[in-house]
Protein backbone atom coordinates (compact mmCIF):
# COMPACT_ATOMS: atom_id res chain seq x y z
CA UNK A 1 0.00 0.00 0.00
CA UNK A 2 0.99 3.83 -0.93
CA UNK A 3 1.13 6.32 1.58
CA UNK A 4 -2.49 5.65 3.26
CA UNK A 5 -4.68 8.73 2.96
CA UNK A 6 -5.01 9.55 6.92
CA UNK A 7 -2.76 7.35 9.21
CA UNK A 8 -2.71 8.07 13.13
CA UNK A 9 -0.43 7.08 14.79
CA UNK A 10 -0.22 6.60 18.90
CA UNK A 11 -3.00 9.69 19.59
CA UNK A 12 -4.05 10.51 22.94
CA UNK A 13 -6.37 13.04 23.94
CA UNK A 14 -7.53 14.48 27.64
CA UNK A 15 -9.86 17.49 28.34
CA UNK A 16 -8.03 19.24 30.92
CA UNK A 17 -6.92 16.82 33.75
CA UNK A 18 -9.84 14.24 33.55
CA UNK A 19 -9.63 11.16 32.44
CA UNK A 20 -8.63 10.32 28.86
CA UNK A 21 -10.81 10.18 25.67
CA UNK A 22 -8.42 8.81 23.24
CA UNK A 23 -5.80 6.87 24.55
CA UNK A 24 -3.11 5.44 22.18
CA UNK A 25 -5.27 5.26 19.03
CA UNK A 26 -3.34 4.73 15.97
CA UNK A 27 -5.25 3.75 12.04
CA UNK A 28 -4.88 3.97 8.83
CA UNK A 29 -7.08 4.83 5.36
CA UNK A 30 -5.82 3.68 2.32
CA UNK A 31 -6.95 5.54 -1.16
CA UNK A 32 -10.19 4.15 -2.33
CA UNK A 33 -11.20 1.96 1.20
CA UNK A 34 -14.60 2.53 2.99
CA UNK A 35 -13.81 2.72 6.67
CA UNK A 36 -16.23 3.23 9.67
CA UNK A 37 -15.17 4.48 12.98
CA UNK A 38 -17.81 2.40 14.81
CA UNK A 39 -18.28 2.89 18.22
CA UNK A 40 -20.79 3.67 20.94
CA UNK A 41 -21.91 6.92 22.09
CA UNK A 42 -19.11 8.23 24.50
CA UNK A 43 -16.84 6.19 22.87
CA UNK A 44 -14.31 9.15 21.53
CA UNK A 45 -14.75 9.22 17.81
CA UNK A 46 -15.61 13.14 18.18
CA UNK A 47 -12.84 14.02 19.62
CA UNK A 48 -11.36 11.98 17.32
CA UNK A 49 -12.94 14.00 14.64
CA UNK A 50 -11.82 17.11 16.10
CA UNK A 51 -8.41 16.39 16.10
CA UNK A 52 -8.15 15.24 13.16
CA UNK A 53 -9.79 18.33 11.87
CA UNK A 54 -7.22 20.28 13.80
CA UNK A 55 -10.32 21.84 15.82
CA UNK A 56 -8.02 21.08 18.50
CA UNK A 57 -4.50 19.45 18.70
CA UNK A 58 -3.06 16.80 20.80
CA UNK A 59 0.77 16.84 22.23
CA UNK A 60 0.66 13.09 21.81
CA UNK A 61 0.66 11.30 19.02
CA UNK A 62 1.13 12.30 15.20
CA UNK A 63 -2.08 12.52 12.26
CA UNK A 64 -1.00 12.56 8.69
CA UNK A 65 -2.89 13.22 6.04
CA UNK A 66 -1.64 12.14 2.79
CA UNK A 67 1.95 11.89 4.60
CA UNK A 68 1.77 15.39 5.71
CA UNK A 69 1.91 15.85 9.47
CA UNK A 70 -1.24 18.18 10.13
CA UNK A 71 0.65 19.73 13.22
CA UNK A 72 3.65 20.68 11.45
CA UNK A 73 1.87 21.75 8.23
CA UNK A 74 -1.96 22.08 9.06
CA UNK A 75 -2.54 24.56 6.24
CA UNK A 76 -1.42 21.04 3.55
CA UNK A 77 -2.94 18.90 5.40
CA UNK A 78 -6.01 20.44 5.98
CA UNK A 79 -6.14 21.46 2.27
CA UNK A 80 -6.43 17.37 1.31
CA UNK A 81 -9.21 16.72 3.43
CA UNK A 82 -12.99 17.44 3.14
CA UNK A 83 -14.94 17.05 5.96
CA UNK A 84 -18.95 16.63 7.23
CA UNK A 85 -19.29 17.80 11.15
CA UNK A 86 -22.21 15.80 12.88
CA UNK A 87 -23.62 19.40 13.57
CA UNK A 88 -25.34 21.17 10.26
CA UNK A 89 -22.84 23.78 9.19
CA UNK A 90 -24.75 25.26 6.15
CA UNK A 91 -25.74 29.19 6.40
CA UNK A 92 -29.48 28.49 6.48
CA UNK A 93 -30.36 31.91 5.02
CA UNK A 94 -28.15 31.97 1.98
CA UNK A 95 -29.04 29.59 -1.15
CA UNK A 96 -26.99 26.68 -1.67
CA UNK A 97 -24.65 28.54 -4.61
CA UNK A 98 -23.56 31.03 -1.66
CA UNK A 99 -22.86 28.97 1.07
CA UNK A 100 -20.74 26.68 -1.52
CA UNK A 101 -19.35 29.33 -2.84
CA UNK A 102 -18.46 30.64 0.15
CA UNK A 103 -16.62 27.46 0.92
CA UNK A 104 -14.60 27.58 -2.56
CA UNK A 105 -13.15 30.91 -1.42
CA UNK A 106 -11.46 29.67 1.63
CA UNK A 107 -10.59 26.57 -0.03
CA UNK A 108 -8.97 29.34 -2.78
CA UNK A 109 -10.53 28.20 -5.92
CA UNK A 110 -11.72 30.40 -8.48
CA UNK A 111 -15.07 31.52 -9.10
CA UNK A 112 -15.28 30.29 -12.13
CA UNK A 113 -14.21 26.89 -11.60
CA UNK A 114 -16.25 26.58 -8.16
CA UNK A 115 -19.57 27.28 -10.12
CA UNK A 116 -18.77 24.70 -12.75
CA UNK A 117 -17.35 22.26 -9.81
CA UNK A 118 -20.58 22.97 -7.61
CA UNK A 119 -23.15 22.58 -10.55
CA UNK A 120 -21.26 19.21 -11.22
CA UNK A 121 -21.17 17.65 -7.49
CA UNK A 122 -24.93 19.02 -7.33
CA UNK A 123 -26.01 17.08 -10.23
CA UNK A 124 -24.40 13.78 -8.81
CA UNK A 125 -26.15 14.11 -5.81
CA UNK A 126 -29.87 14.57 -7.57
CA UNK A 127 -30.34 18.21 -6.49
CA UNK A 128 -28.42 20.47 -8.51
CA UNK A 129 -31.97 22.21 -9.67
CA UNK A 130 -31.89 23.72 -6.24
CA UNK A 131 -29.35 25.24 -6.22
CA UNK A 132 -30.61 29.04 -5.97
CA UNK A 133 -33.16 28.03 -3.19
CA UNK A 134 -32.18 28.91 0.60
CA UNK A 135 -30.59 26.22 2.99
CA UNK A 136 -34.00 27.10 5.26
CA UNK A 137 -36.00 25.74 2.31
CA UNK A 138 -34.31 22.25 2.09
CA UNK A 139 -34.82 18.86 4.08
CA UNK A 140 -32.83 17.62 6.09
CA UNK A 141 -31.35 15.39 4.09
CA UNK A 142 -30.67 17.53 1.66
CA UNK A 143 -28.95 19.60 3.44
CA UNK A 144 -26.81 16.44 3.80
CA UNK A 145 -26.42 16.32 0.66
CA UNK A 146 -25.65 19.86 0.47
CA UNK A 147 -22.66 19.23 2.87
CA UNK A 148 -21.27 16.50 0.94
CA UNK A 149 -21.46 17.94 -2.27
CA UNK A 150 -19.29 21.07 -0.40
CA UNK A 151 -16.91 18.72 1.10
CA UNK A 152 -15.70 17.81 -2.04
CA UNK A 153 -15.24 20.72 -4.14
CA UNK A 154 -11.95 20.77 -3.65
CA UNK A 155 -11.31 17.58 -4.73
CA UNK A 156 -9.65 16.43 -1.75
CA UNK A 157 -8.32 12.50 -1.55
CA UNK A 158 -9.74 11.80 1.96
CA UNK A 159 -13.47 12.95 3.25
CA UNK A 160 -14.11 12.13 7.28
CA UNK A 161 -17.69 12.14 7.97
CA UNK A 162 -18.83 12.17 11.77
CA UNK A 163 -22.01 10.53 12.19
CA UNK A 164 -23.57 12.12 9.09
CA UNK A 165 -26.83 10.32 8.79
CA UNK A 166 -28.14 11.47 12.37
CA UNK A 167 -31.75 12.70 12.51
CA UNK A 168 -32.55 11.68 8.89
CA UNK A 169 -34.61 9.34 7.92
CA UNK A 170 -33.98 5.59 6.26
CA UNK A 171 -34.24 6.76 2.12
CA UNK A 172 -31.94 9.71 2.95
CA UNK A 173 -29.96 7.43 5.38
CA UNK A 174 -29.53 5.05 2.70
CA UNK A 175 -28.94 7.58 -0.40
CA UNK A 176 -26.05 8.82 1.69
CA UNK A 177 -24.05 5.70 2.67
CA UNK A 178 -24.54 4.21 -1.08
CA UNK A 179 -23.23 7.67 -2.36
CA UNK A 180 -20.13 7.68 -0.20
CA UNK A 181 -19.54 3.90 -1.23
CA UNK A 182 -19.88 4.99 -4.87
CA UNK A 183 -17.33 7.61 -4.27
CA UNK A 184 -14.63 5.56 -2.92
CA UNK A 185 -15.14 2.66 -5.42
CA UNK A 186 -15.43 5.30 -8.35
CA UNK A 187 -13.00 8.07 -7.61
CA UNK A 188 -10.91 6.08 -5.25
CA UNK A 189 -11.24 8.43 -2.22
CA UNK A 190 -10.44 7.38 1.12
CA UNK A 191 -13.28 7.97 3.16
CA UNK A 192 -13.34 7.74 7.48
CA UNK A 193 -17.10 7.20 8.47
CA UNK A 194 -17.70 7.49 12.11
CA UNK A 195 -21.14 5.54 13.02
CA UNK A 196 -22.69 3.73 15.99
CA UNK A 197 -25.20 2.10 13.33
CA UNK A 198 -23.84 -1.50 11.82
CA UNK A 199 -26.05 -1.45 8.99
CA UNK A 200 -24.23 1.62 7.17
CA UNK A 201 -21.12 -0.71 6.93
CA UNK A 202 -20.88 -3.09 3.95
CA UNK A 203 -19.35 -6.37 3.93
CA UNK A 204 -16.80 -5.30 2.18
CA UNK A 205 -15.58 -2.24 3.90
CA UNK A 206 -13.24 -2.11 6.26
CA UNK A 207 -13.77 -1.10 10.22
CA UNK A 208 -11.76 0.17 13.60
CA UNK A 209 -14.27 -0.39 16.24
CA UNK A 210 -13.47 2.13 19.28
CA UNK A 211 -14.68 1.74 22.72
CA UNK A 212 -13.97 3.91 25.40
CA UNK A 213 -11.45 5.72 23.88
CA UNK A 214 -8.78 2.52 22.51
CA UNK A 215 -9.04 0.56 19.75
CA UNK A 216 -10.56 -2.56 20.02
CA UNK A 217 -10.38 -4.28 16.40
CA UNK A 218 -9.57 -2.65 13.29
CA UNK A 219 -9.54 -4.50 9.70
CA UNK A 220 -11.62 -5.26 7.03
CA UNK A 221 -14.93 -6.35 8.62
CA UNK A 222 -14.62 -10.27 7.77
CA UNK A 223 -11.30 -9.90 9.46
CA UNK A 224 -12.81 -8.52 12.20
CA UNK A 225 -15.62 -11.11 12.60
CA UNK A 226 -12.85 -13.85 12.01
CA UNK A 227 -11.08 -12.63 14.93
CA UNK A 228 -13.54 -12.23 17.48
CA UNK A 229 -15.23 -15.62 16.37
CA UNK A 230 -18.15 -13.93 15.52
CA UNK A 231 -20.87 -14.34 12.35
CA UNK A 232 -21.89 -10.66 11.99
CA UNK A 233 -20.28 -7.28 12.82
CA UNK A 234 -22.91 -6.79 15.39
CA UNK A 235 -21.86 -9.94 17.22
CA UNK A 236 -18.39 -8.48 16.85
CA UNK A 237 -19.44 -5.00 18.07
CA UNK A 238 -21.26 -6.46 20.86
CA UNK A 239 -18.31 -8.77 22.38
CA UNK A 240 -15.92 -6.14 21.82
CA UNK A 241 -17.95 -3.34 23.44
CA UNK A 242 -18.94 -5.97 26.37
CA UNK A 243 -15.80 -6.96 27.39
CA UNK A 244 -14.96 -3.65 29.04
CA UNK A 245 -17.98 -3.51 30.74
CA UNK A 246 -17.65 -7.26 32.38
CA UNK B 1 -2.73 29.08 -7.49
CA UNK B 2 -0.31 31.60 -5.76
CA UNK B 3 -0.49 32.19 -1.60
CA UNK B 4 -1.60 35.39 -2.30
CA UNK B 5 -4.50 34.60 -4.72
CA UNK B 6 -6.11 32.10 -1.71
CA UNK B 7 -5.86 34.75 1.18
CA UNK B 8 -7.61 37.32 -1.25
CA UNK B 9 -10.52 34.71 -2.38
CA UNK B 10 -10.82 33.66 1.05
CA UNK B 11 -11.04 37.20 2.47
CA UNK B 12 -13.10 37.94 -0.13
CA UNK B 13 -15.67 34.77 0.64
CA UNK B 14 -15.42 35.79 4.42
CA UNK B 15 -16.39 39.77 4.36
CA UNK B 16 -19.01 38.61 1.38
CA UNK B 17 -20.73 35.94 3.72
CA UNK B 18 -21.02 38.53 6.31
CA UNK B 19 -22.23 41.47 4.44
CA UNK B 20 -24.96 38.65 2.95
CA UNK B 21 -25.71 37.58 6.07
CA UNK B 22 -26.26 41.42 7.27
CA UNK B 23 -28.49 41.81 4.62
CA UNK B 24 -30.81 39.32 5.06
CA UNK B 25 -31.24 40.23 8.99
CA UNK B 26 -32.99 43.24 8.36
CA UNK B 27 -33.94 43.35 12.12
CA UNK B 28 -30.50 43.67 13.03
CA UNK B 29 -29.93 46.61 10.53
CA UNK B 30 -32.64 48.23 11.49
CA UNK B 31 -31.88 47.68 15.64
CA UNK B 32 -28.25 48.99 14.95
CA UNK B 33 -29.91 52.24 13.87
CA UNK B 34 -32.78 52.80 16.31
CA UNK B 35 -30.28 52.39 19.04
CA UNK B 36 -28.46 55.46 18.85
CA UNK B 37 -31.25 57.40 17.05
CA UNK B 38 -33.06 56.84 20.30
CA UNK B 39 -30.64 58.29 22.15
CA UNK B 40 -29.69 60.99 19.95
CA UNK B 41 -33.39 62.12 19.18
CA UNK B 42 -34.62 61.39 22.69
CA UNK B 43 -31.54 61.57 25.05
CA UNK B 44 -29.64 64.06 24.09
CA UNK B 45 -32.21 66.51 23.30
CA UNK B 46 -33.46 65.90 26.58
CA UNK B 47 -30.16 66.56 28.16
CA UNK B 48 -29.33 69.63 26.37
CA UNK B 49 -30.51 71.94 28.28
CA UNK B 50 -28.97 70.53 31.53
CA UNK B 51 -25.35 70.26 29.89
CA UNK B 52 -23.52 72.52 28.14
CA UNK B 53 -20.51 71.79 26.38
CA UNK B 54 -17.78 74.18 26.82
CA UNK B 55 -15.44 74.90 23.50
CA UNK B 56 -12.54 71.91 23.50
CA UNK B 57 -11.06 70.56 20.55
CA UNK B 58 -11.77 69.28 17.80
CA UNK B 59 -14.91 71.61 18.19
CA UNK B 60 -14.59 75.35 17.40
CA UNK B 61 -17.16 76.94 18.69
CA UNK B 62 -20.00 76.13 21.32
CA UNK B 63 -21.83 73.32 20.36
CA UNK B 64 -25.18 71.92 21.13
CA UNK B 65 -25.12 68.25 23.05
CA UNK B 66 -26.77 66.28 19.73
CA UNK B 67 -23.33 67.70 18.15
CA UNK B 68 -21.06 66.45 21.35
CA UNK B 69 -22.85 63.00 21.32
CA UNK B 70 -22.94 62.12 17.39
CA UNK B 71 -19.08 60.50 17.64
CA UNK B 72 -19.91 58.21 20.30
CA UNK B 73 -22.83 56.63 19.33
CA UNK B 74 -21.05 56.03 16.20
CA UNK B 75 -18.50 54.04 18.44
CA UNK B 76 -21.89 52.56 20.23
CA UNK B 77 -22.70 51.38 16.72
CA UNK B 78 -19.60 49.99 16.31
CA UNK B 79 -19.26 48.57 20.33
CA UNK B 80 -22.44 46.69 19.60
CA UNK B 81 -21.42 45.20 16.57
CA UNK B 82 -18.33 43.75 17.65
CA UNK B 83 -20.33 42.33 20.76
CA UNK B 84 -22.87 41.16 18.37
CA UNK B 85 -19.96 39.84 15.69
CA UNK B 86 -18.95 37.55 18.86
CA UNK B 87 -22.30 36.66 19.61
CA UNK B 88 -22.83 35.30 16.27
CA UNK B 89 -19.13 33.55 16.96
CA UNK B 90 -20.49 31.56 19.80
CA UNK B 91 -23.46 30.95 17.84
CA UNK B 92 -21.35 29.96 14.97
CA UNK B 93 -19.87 27.73 16.82
CA UNK B 94 -22.58 25.74 18.57
CA UNK B 95 -24.17 25.65 15.09
CA UNK B 96 -21.22 24.43 13.51
CA UNK B 97 -19.89 27.32 11.09
CA UNK B 98 -17.46 28.46 12.69
CA UNK B 99 -16.01 24.65 12.67
CA UNK B 100 -15.98 25.23 9.45
CA UNK B 101 -14.42 28.10 9.19
CA UNK B 102 -11.38 26.95 11.36
CA UNK B 103 -10.49 23.56 8.98
CA UNK B 104 -10.11 25.67 6.01
CA UNK B 105 -6.45 25.27 4.94
CA UNK B 106 -5.01 28.83 6.28
CA UNK B 107 -3.19 30.05 9.35
CA UNK B 108 -5.91 30.58 12.21
CA UNK B 109 -4.91 34.15 12.67
CA UNK B 110 -5.59 35.07 9.35
CA UNK B 111 -8.93 33.37 9.61
CA UNK B 112 -9.99 35.35 12.69
CA UNK B 113 -8.61 38.49 11.16
CA UNK B 114 -10.71 38.13 8.03
CA UNK B 115 -13.86 37.24 10.21
CA UNK B 116 -12.52 40.06 12.11
CA UNK B 117 -12.11 42.40 9.36
CA UNK B 118 -15.88 41.26 7.45
CA UNK B 119 -17.87 42.16 11.00
CA UNK B 120 -15.79 45.71 11.17
CA UNK B 121 -17.17 46.52 7.46
CA UNK B 122 -20.63 45.53 8.82
CA UNK B 123 -20.08 48.05 11.44
CA UNK B 124 -19.06 50.27 8.94
CA UNK B 125 -21.92 50.33 6.97
CA UNK B 126 -23.77 50.56 9.73
CA UNK B 127 -22.72 54.02 10.95
CA UNK B 128 -23.24 55.62 7.95
CA UNK B 129 -26.52 54.81 7.64
CA UNK B 130 -26.74 56.42 11.33
CA UNK B 131 -24.32 59.23 10.28
CA UNK B 132 -26.78 59.89 7.11
CA UNK B 133 -30.33 60.03 9.55
CA UNK B 134 -27.91 62.44 12.07
CA UNK B 135 -26.71 64.51 9.18
CA UNK B 136 -30.61 64.93 7.60
CA UNK B 137 -31.96 65.60 11.92
CA UNK B 138 -29.32 68.33 11.44
CA UNK B 139 -26.03 67.15 13.12
CA UNK B 140 -23.75 68.41 10.60
CA UNK B 141 -20.02 67.49 10.18
CA UNK B 142 -18.14 68.87 7.50
CA UNK B 143 -18.60 67.27 4.25
CA UNK B 144 -14.94 66.11 3.94
CA UNK B 145 -15.16 64.81 7.49
CA UNK B 146 -17.78 62.25 6.49
CA UNK B 147 -14.55 60.61 4.06
CA UNK B 148 -11.76 61.34 6.67
CA UNK B 149 -13.73 59.10 9.18
CA UNK B 150 -13.44 56.04 7.37
CA UNK B 151 -9.77 54.84 8.45
CA UNK B 152 -10.59 55.86 12.61
CA UNK B 153 -13.91 53.46 11.70
CA UNK B 154 -12.16 50.87 10.29
CA UNK B 155 -9.54 51.18 13.58
CA UNK B 156 -12.02 51.72 15.95
CA UNK B 157 -14.22 48.82 14.70
CA UNK B 158 -11.59 46.48 14.41
CA UNK B 159 -10.13 46.74 17.72
CA UNK B 160 -14.07 46.62 19.40
CA UNK B 161 -14.49 43.75 17.14
CA UNK B 162 -11.39 42.01 18.45
CA UNK B 163 -12.37 42.57 21.99
CA UNK B 164 -15.89 40.74 20.98
CA UNK B 165 -13.61 37.86 19.60
CA UNK B 166 -11.86 37.38 22.48
CA UNK B 167 -14.88 37.41 24.74
CA UNK B 168 -16.11 35.06 22.11
CA UNK B 169 -13.00 32.40 22.45
CA UNK B 170 -13.39 32.81 26.58
CA UNK B 171 -17.26 32.23 26.31
CA UNK B 172 -18.67 28.44 26.73
CA UNK B 173 -21.76 28.67 26.15
CA UNK B 174 -24.66 31.42 24.59
CA UNK B 175 -26.61 32.41 27.92
CA UNK B 176 -22.98 33.28 29.79
CA UNK B 177 -23.31 35.95 27.00
CA UNK B 178 -25.54 37.83 28.14
CA UNK B 179 -23.92 38.81 31.58
CA UNK B 180 -20.56 39.74 29.81
CA UNK B 181 -22.97 42.38 28.02
CA UNK B 182 -24.19 43.68 30.94
CA UNK B 183 -21.13 43.44 32.28
CA UNK B 184 -18.80 45.06 29.37
CA UNK B 185 -21.16 46.98 27.30
CA UNK B 186 -22.74 49.00 29.48
CA UNK B 187 -19.79 49.84 31.83
CA UNK B 188 -17.52 50.39 28.47
CA UNK B 189 -19.75 52.57 27.25
CA UNK B 190 -20.85 54.49 30.38
CA UNK B 191 -17.16 54.77 31.45
CA UNK B 192 -15.84 57.00 28.58
CA UNK B 193 -16.00 60.28 26.04
CA UNK B 194 -18.79 58.94 24.28
CA UNK B 195 -21.72 60.90 26.77
CA UNK B 196 -19.50 63.46 28.41
CA UNK B 197 -16.49 65.16 28.19
CA UNK B 198 -13.40 64.17 30.18
CA UNK B 199 -13.51 67.65 32.05
CA UNK B 200 -16.79 66.72 32.91
CA UNK B 201 -15.80 63.46 34.29
CA UNK B 202 -13.36 65.07 36.35
CA UNK B 203 -15.75 66.99 38.12
CA UNK B 204 -17.56 63.73 39.01
CA UNK B 205 -14.13 62.23 40.42
CA UNK B 206 -10.72 61.09 40.08
CA UNK B 207 -11.34 57.46 40.08
CA UNK B 208 -14.04 57.78 37.12
CA UNK B 209 -11.98 60.14 35.41
CA UNK B 210 -8.87 57.77 35.42
CA UNK B 211 -11.25 54.83 33.93
CA UNK B 212 -12.81 56.88 31.79
CA UNK B 213 -8.97 57.92 30.29
CA UNK B 214 -7.92 54.37 30.64
CA UNK B 215 -10.80 52.86 28.60
CA UNK B 216 -10.02 51.95 24.98
CA UNK B 217 -13.65 52.95 23.89
CA UNK B 218 -13.11 56.32 25.01
CA UNK B 219 -9.89 56.30 22.98
CA UNK B 220 -11.82 55.15 20.09
CA UNK B 221 -14.72 57.65 20.36
CA UNK B 222 -12.11 60.57 20.55
CA UNK B 223 -10.54 58.94 17.19
CA UNK B 224 -13.93 59.50 15.84
CA UNK B 225 -14.74 62.57 17.15
CA UNK B 226 -11.72 63.84 15.58
CA UNK B 227 -11.28 62.07 12.65
CA UNK B 228 -15.15 63.33 11.80
CA UNK B 229 -13.63 66.55 11.71
CA UNK B 230 -10.92 66.44 9.73
CA UNK B 231 -8.03 65.49 12.34
CA UNK B 232 -5.68 63.14 13.30
CA UNK B 233 -5.72 62.58 17.51
CA UNK B 234 -2.70 60.84 17.35
CA UNK B 235 -2.74 59.53 21.38
CA UNK B 236 -6.01 58.08 20.25
CA UNK B 237 -4.84 56.35 17.67
CA UNK B 238 -2.00 55.40 19.59
CA UNK B 239 -4.17 53.84 21.94
CA UNK B 240 -6.71 52.24 19.96
CA UNK B 241 -3.85 50.13 17.85
CA UNK B 242 -2.16 48.97 20.88
CA UNK B 243 -5.63 48.11 22.51
CA UNK B 244 -6.48 46.06 19.18
CA UNK B 245 -2.92 43.94 19.19
CA UNK B 246 -3.72 43.14 22.54
CA UNK B 247 -7.39 41.98 22.07
CA UNK B 248 -6.18 39.74 18.63
CA UNK B 249 -3.14 38.45 20.35
CA UNK B 250 -5.35 37.23 23.23
CA UNK B 251 -8.10 36.14 20.39
CA UNK B 252 -5.81 34.20 18.42
CA UNK B 253 -4.38 32.66 22.09
CA UNK B 254 -7.71 31.95 22.65
CA UNK B 255 -8.32 29.88 19.20
CA UNK B 256 -5.44 28.18 19.37
CA UNK B 257 -6.18 24.58 19.00
CA UNK B 258 -3.19 23.73 21.26
CA UNK B 259 -4.39 25.90 23.51
CA UNK B 260 -7.54 23.60 24.11
CA UNK B 261 -10.10 26.60 24.82
CA UNK B 262 -11.94 25.04 21.85
CA UNK B 263 -11.90 21.76 23.33
CA UNK B 264 -12.92 22.90 26.73
CA UNK B 265 -15.79 24.66 25.69
CA UNK B 266 -16.99 21.89 22.53
CA UNK B 267 -16.71 19.01 25.04
CA UNK B 268 -16.91 16.15 22.46
CA UNK B 269 -17.24 12.54 23.60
Amino acid sequence: MGTPALSIEGLSYAYGRGAFALKDVSLAVGAGSFTALLGPNGAGKTTLFALVTRLFESPGGTIRIGGVDLRREPARALGRMGVVFQQPTLDLDLTVRQNLLYFAALHGIPRRTAEARARESLERLGIAERIGETVRALNGGHRRRVELARALLHEPALLVLDEPTVGLDVPARRAIVEHVHALCRERGIAVLWATHLIDEIGDGDRVVVIHRGRVRAAGPVTEVNRATGADSLTESFTRLTAKEAA
Amino acid sequence: MTAFAHYARALGGIVGREVLRFVHQRERFLSALVRPLLWLFVFAAGFRAALGIAITPPYETYIPYEVYIVPGLAGMVQLFNGMQSSLSMVYDREMGSMRMLLVSPLPRWFLLTAKLLAGTAVSILQVYAFLAVAWLYGVQAPPLGYLTVLPALVVSGLMLGALGMLLSSAIRQLENFAGVMNFVIFPTFFLSTALYPLWKMQEAGELLHFLCTVNPFSQAVELIRFALYREVNLPALGWTLLALAVFLGGAVYGYNPAQGFLARKTGGE
